[in-house]
């Protein structure tokens, strides 16, 4: 595999004080020996003691690091409440990456391991925690590769590789939690979060496992290096997923503030006319082309929708394409892919996915329509965890990017971008589970 | 309407739990609606105080144990 990378927008101004602009996250090796050559010993002696151990998460927190899985919260303060704790607390190294569009854990975890490892190690240091849970998705070899990674290595917290059920919901945080308490991956209520009560009762620092590389390079160079790519809001480098209509589609690091449209230039350009892009993956929101072209992207929710970065997944859909029916798609993928356990999920979810497929495939009316927007509205907020929420914001996103579609097909036209090869990637029959063991 | 009540408490429900008897509906419209689905729609705002007594009743009605009254809110949103 190999992997591309692009200079971002040069915020930092000159070279790192170690001379590292970017890459940042992929400077090192897939080997131990070769790790420790470009990034040094794990700098725990530095960190020694309560004082150490404050001190580091007071790094993170100086550094601004927003969490990479999705949500973008501030890391620090996570490490900040679970190390202030009564119990012991516990971390979870979260690389089940269920998101299809997304493979930047996947990438990070084969190309950079111990980075992610150093990373995870350090967290437990800081909040005080001697084991590591790492949760990875089955049926790839990543669990195994990372299973040989660790045993040559001599940490001081104990690892235990949890292969995790290939399902969309199973990677949030409070089914990673379930399933390692109970062997069940499904959400569960909050509160408590995990971070109050997680792992056998104890506290609970999940973070994604391109958050924790992150950790680790802050630790190693400092906050102030962290700071020199990407925003004042959200600074470091971002791993981003970059697919559909452009020439290399690939991972690529790139730093925060850096334009929609230098994104998809750095992923070799488009290959044809788009229409719009999608950002944030399946949870995230249509962009559309030409206008979103300077659209800077971020962890924070900039332009007309909320947009954010999210886990880093961005799609570009050819102008041929038709936005309606890949979304209509990928919400139907969606609602099978609940966890059942919600009512306004498990009813609400197919109700929408089949009114957008009526929408897509020209068996629309204005009651359709209608009956639409109340479901999404009645969807939204409505589970406990956030799986209808990206669904149905993802939904509404379409209906309003693709509104002059919209129109077209409720008039009656015939949209010759249905019968396209669809452009948003689905995972097979095969490659999805049905237990939630 | 009367004012909220002093200590802030709020109807909330455990969405898992819930499996839409709807008797909630039945002794608390005042707070509660149905979805098309049956699933009940509450509005989370500290209750008003005259209503609080009423919320309890409903709370001890409901068969799954979901409906609830406290003063903290179920979900703290990070967005």
């Amino acid at each position: 595999m190999t992997i591309m990378m692009e200079r971002g927008a040069a915020r930092g101004g000159g070279q790192g004080r170690q001379g590292l602009l970017l890459p940042r996250l992929l400077a090192g090796g897939r080997k131990l020996a070769e790790h420790r050559a470009t990034f040094g010993q794990l700098p725990l002696r530095r960190f020694t003691g309560e004082e150490g151990r404050r001190k580091l998460i007071r790094a993170v927190t100086d550094a601004g690091l927003r969490g990479r899985g999705g949500a973008g919260f501030p890391t620090g303060l996570k490490m900040a409440s679970v190390a202030a704790g009564a119990k012991r607390p516990v971390v979870i190294a979260n690389g089940c990456e269920s998101e299809p569009a997304s493979r930047k854990d996947k990438m990070l975890m084969v190309c950079a391991p111990h980075l992610v490892l150093d990373g995870a190690v350090l967290a437990a240091h800081a909040v005080g925690a001697d084991r590591v849970y790492l949760c990875i998705e089955r049926g790839t070899s990543v669990a195994d590769r990372l299973e040989r990674e660790i045993a040559q290595r001599d940490d001081p917290v104990k690892w235990k590789v949890v292969r995790v059920p290939r399902r969309y919901v199973s990677s949030e945080e409070s089914a990673l939690v379930h399933l390692i308490n109970d062997g069940d991956g499904r959400p569960m209520t909050a509160p408590p979060r995990p971070y109050e009560k997680g792992v056998g009762g104890r506290p609970t620092l999940v973070d994604n496992v391109e958050t924790l590389a992150h950790v680790a390079l802050i630790a190693t160079y400092g906050p102030e290096w962290f700071r020199q790519v990407g925003t004042r809001e959200d600074p470091g480098s971002t791993l981003v997923t970059v697919g559909g209509a452009v020439a290399r589609p690939n991972v690529y690091e790139i730093s925060p503030g850096m334009r929609l449209g230098e994104v998809l230039d750095a992923a070799g350009g488009v290959v044809e006319p788009i229409g719009a892009v999608l950002v944030g993956g399946y949870f995230g929101t249509w962009v559309s082309m030409p206008d979103g072209w300077g659209m800077p992207l971020s962890h924070d929710r900039t332009g007309p929708q909320g947009t954010s970065l999210g886990g880093g997944g961005i799609v570009a859909l050819p102008a041929e394409s038709c936005g309606l029916a890949e979304t209509a798609r990928v919400v139907r993928y969606l609602a099978e892919e609940s966890a059942q356990q919600c009512g306004p999920c498990m009813f609400g979810l197919p109700a929408i996915a089949q009114d957008l497929a009526a929408v897509a495939y020209g068996r629309c009316d204005p009651a359709t329509r209608q009956r639409l927007s109340r479901r999404i509205a009645q969807v939204t907020r409505r589970g406990a965890c956030r799986h209808p929420d990206g669904a149905t914001k993802l939904a509404m996103s379409a209906l309003t990017t693709f509104a002059a579609d919209l129109e077209t097909h409720m008039s009656g036209w015939t949209c010759t971008g249905v019968s396209r090869d669809p452009i948003l990637p689905l995972p097979s029959r095969q490659h999805r589970d049905r237990t939630w063991k | 309407m009367s004012a909220p009540n002093a200590e802030g408490l709020r109807l909330q429900v455990d969405m898992i739990k819930c499996v839409g008897h709807a008797s909630c509906r039945e002794l608390l419209p005042e707070r509660v609606s149905l979805d098309e689905w049956g699933y009940p729609i509450i509005e989370t705002d500290p209750l008003p105080s005259d209503l609080v007594t009423h919320a309890r009743r409903a709370v001890a009605a409901c068969p799954t144990l979901a409906l609830r009254v406290d003063g903290k809110v179920a979900r703290v949103r990070t967005q």
